[in-house]
């Protein structure tokens, strides 16, 4: 109210401003703080009168003990990181049977029969491609990789939120978010990127300064997403699994994952530190964080829920880009211009920069036609290993997604593709830090309202992941 | 809103012959409590809006959920609503659309959430403004309560999670509550329905005029203040004849809230008076 103001759209408004201006120079002391003061007296007055409370001070509660192990600045780290590891590993020690009977279902099964129906039918070759081995199979690979993590993952999440541990998790990480000049609540924000980042990306208006607001924007990418999280658990598996005993293989694998995951929220602190030293510099606010009092989380209810509102719709988003993507991924397979397919003249020309990075020119193509949902990334890049390894005896054909039978039968395909441990180190990385998917980048536009800082979300983490990935590459090349 | 919606009571479902035969149960609140409709999204006219306000996790919506059927996922964490929910309910042969908004410690702050629930409660006249309340931490809860009172009196205070003041040893005399606020007061542990026959016909007393509410509003204002008060609202009033609440946008403008001379200034204010609270960007 200090600074004159820019002439109104009515000049009735006009008036009404230049009043208030007029008096308030005249009222003593400052009204706002009177009101808030009036107010805070009344409510301590009307509740001194309703309220009593046991006499005497009550003794230390289990909830005050229990806050004090999970907020501590020694045991509250490791506690969340073992919590979220011991997730992680149950998802991937859990998924995997059931996992593979809806592949069997789906695929083993399902796939040879919906082609003799079509074949039967009398329909085209390209019709039975497109429909059959592009968009069928495609949504069938999706549903048998996603479901079953998600399914086992969400419900222990919601419990966990339900019960209330979120806000302490919240309050273990205020010190980091404040250190990197970042507001304390991102780490809410942060948690929600974990389902999802379009769903973080809308969380952030529990902020309220918009500067603090933009780094939470554009740095919730960096929250691995449960599009992501399929991705990191297979590479993990299939790739990081078998360089130890089988026994070890699963912790491993969890160790892995939950590195990823953390590297994420290191990133998180590292892109918002140089953010609020650059261009979007201030002071950080302040806020109070309330703990809530831990609740017993009425299970069935919240298993309904979880899968009902979380899997289930996950679920579906995935199915409905799956669709189209699968048709995309079976024509630029199958559709050939000047002796080789779209895909293979891509591949061609992308593959020494992929090289170059520790990644190769299948997973550049596969994270074009991912734009839309990260989820069908896996099954796109073994459909177009096939086609350029021109291996034989798995799938059948050019553009074909297939379901192999065994986490080793992909080993193999991916080995034959010319992966290597670096790849598949640097297809995580990459995984976890790249352009945010289309549905986010139109929740940043909408939620900020701006080209500028929509374009910097999209780009900034790609531009990321290109130069880690490269760095990578070549430490290990001097290393290896 | 009732008032746009005048004819929607026509469309109200007629209860079977076989239940008039109980005419007397009728009347009986714990008798409509078990006839209560929960209608979800599917709600195309209305009787009365019935806001959903209260500090961050204190229950909304799960109070939101116990009445609409619906499962609007709650969490244990404050923060969780971010934008406004919509659903509705029958009861007593009126249909209510209850609107969820998010938790606010008040509602004199700047976050994008914060104003939706305060332009919510000023610009969309709900008919009934719910208070949700810790029964646990009432003083401070009872701040945002005098601050929905300052705008409306239409208000029913749901003093939520009882069970948990039970368990701390904390209890509420809800009768001298109802005394110092004026309006009705309902003990409620919403997690397991509990209270909601009795919050629900409160609801429908406050929106039928069956219960007159008599905040007791207090001189907030020092007595220098009054003459400007009383200039302004005459402006306001005269340029926004519409506008629900003149005495607390005048305060507001007078206490320097930038968000409300902004309103002002880019004309928001004049198309925000009497029609529903805008939708910000929710994707």
């Amino acid at each position: 109210m200090d600074t004159p103001h820019a002439a109104s759209t009515s000049p009735q408004a006009d008036a009404i401003l230049a009043a208030t201006q007029r008096w308030r120079s005249q009222i003593p002391g400052d009204l706002h703080e009177h009101l808030v003061e009036a107010i805070f007296e009344q409510a301590a007055r009307v509740a001194d009168r309703a309220v009593s409370h046991p006499g005497h001070e009550a003794r230390p509660t289990f909830d005050r003990r229990l806050d004090r192990l999970l907020t501590s600045r020694w045991t509250g780290f490791p506690i969340m990181i073992l919590l979220f590891a011991a997730m992680f590993w149950i998802t991937i020690t859990g998924a995997n049977m059931p996992s593979a009977m809806i592949a069997s279902v789906l695929i083993d099964h399902g796939h040879p029969w919906l082609h003799s129906l079509f074949d039967t039918a009398g329909s085209p070759w390209w019709l039975t491609g497109l429909v059959v081995d592009g968009m069928y199979l495609g949504t069938a690979w999706v549903v048998s990789v996603m479901l079953p993590p998600m399914a086992i993952f969400f419900p222990m999440f919601t419990l966990l939120e339900d019960f209330g541990y979120l806000p302490r998790v919240a309050f273990n990480l205020d010190r980091l978010f404040k250190a990197s000049g970042a507001h304390g609540k991102q780490a809410m924000t942060t948690m929600m990127g974990f389902g999802c980042n379009a769903a973080g990306v809308i969380a952030t208006r529990i902020i309220d300064s918009p500067r603090e607001r933009l780094i939470a924007i554009i740095t919730n990418n960096f929250a691995l997403c449960n599009g992501r999280w399929p991705t990191q658990i297979l590479i993990a598996t299939v790739f990081l699994g078998v360089l130890v005993p089988p026994a070890l293989a699963g912790f491993v694998s969890a160790a892995a994952v939950t590195g990823v995951a953390l590297l994420g929220v290191l990133l998180t602190f590292v892109v918002g530190w140089g953010l609020s030293r650059t261009v979007l510099r201030g002071e950080v606010s302040t806020f109070s964080l309330e703990l809530p009092p831990y609740r017993p989380p009425r299970f069935w209810r919240t298993l309904y829920t979880s899968l009902i509102d979380r899997t289930l719709f996950v679920l579906w988003r995935a199915v409905v880009f799956a669709l189209p993507a699968g048709a995309v991924i079976w024509l630029v397979a199958n559709v050939h211009l000047g002796g080789d397919s779209l895909a293979g003249h891509f591949i061609r020309f992308t593959d020494p920069v992929g090289l170059f990075l520790g990644l190769n020119g299948v997973i550049l193509l596969a994270y074009i036609i991912a734009i839309p949902a990260n989820e069908i990334v896996i099954p796109t890049i073994l459909m177009l290993t096939v086609m350029v390894t021109g291996l034989h005896g798995v799938g059948s054909g050019a553009g074909v997604m297939f379901e192999l039978e065994s986490d080793s039968a992909v080993h193999d395909l991916l080995v034959a593709g010319g992966w290597t441990t670096l790849t598949a180190v640097n297809l995580m990385l990459f995984s976890l830090i790249h352009n945010p998917c289309s549905t986010t980048i139109y929740t940043i536009y909408k939620e900020t309202g701006s080209k500028r800082w929509t374009i910097v979300s999209a780009l900034l983490p790609l531009v990321m992941g290109f130069v880690v990935c490269g760095l990578v590459a070549c430490v290990w090349r001097v290393v290896a | 809103m009732s008032a746009t919606n005048p004819s929607s009571s026509a469309t109200l479902p007629v209860v079977p012959a076989a239940e008039s035969a109980h005419a007397g149960c009728a009347s009986c609140s714990v008798y409509r409590a078990a006839n209560l409709k929960k209608l979800g999204v599917t709600m195309d006219s209305w009787d009365y809006v019935v806001a959903l306000a209260g500090n961050p996790n204190t229950g909304k919506s799960t109070v939101f959920n116990a009445l609409t059927g619906l499962r609007q996922h709650t969490g244990n964490w404050p923060g969780k609503t971010v934008a406004r929910a919509e659903g509705g309910y029958a009861y007593d042969e009126k249909r209510f659309k209850l609107v969820d908004l998010p938790g606010t410690y008040s509602l004199l702050s700047t976050s994008l959430d914060e104003q939706i629930a305060r332009d919510f409660v000023l610009f969309g006249q709900p008919d009934v403004t719910v208070i949700v309340a810790d029964a646990t931490r009432l003083e401070r809860n009872l701040n945002l309560v005098f601050q929905v009172l300052e705008i409306t009196e239409r208000a029913v205070v749901c003093l939520n999670l009882m069970d948990e003041a039970k368990r701390h040893g904390i209890t509420v005399d809800e009768r001298q509550l109802v005394r110092d606020l004026g309006v009705p007061v309902v003990p409620t542990t919403a997690r397991f329905g509990k209270g909601m026959p009795e919050l629900l016909e409160a609801i429908s007393d406050v929106a039928t005029g069956k219960f007159v509410c008599r905040a007791q509003r207090f001189e907030v204002e020092p007595g220098a203040v009054k003459p400007a008060l009383d200039d302004l609202m005459a402006m306001l009033i005269d340029a926004y004849p519409d506008l629900p609440n003149p005495r607390w946008v005048a305060l507001r403008l007078l206490g320097g809230d930038e968000s409300i001379v902004e309103a002002l200034r880019s004309g928001e204010l004049g198309t925000l008076q009497g029609f529903g609270a805008r939708e910000p960007n929710v994707a």
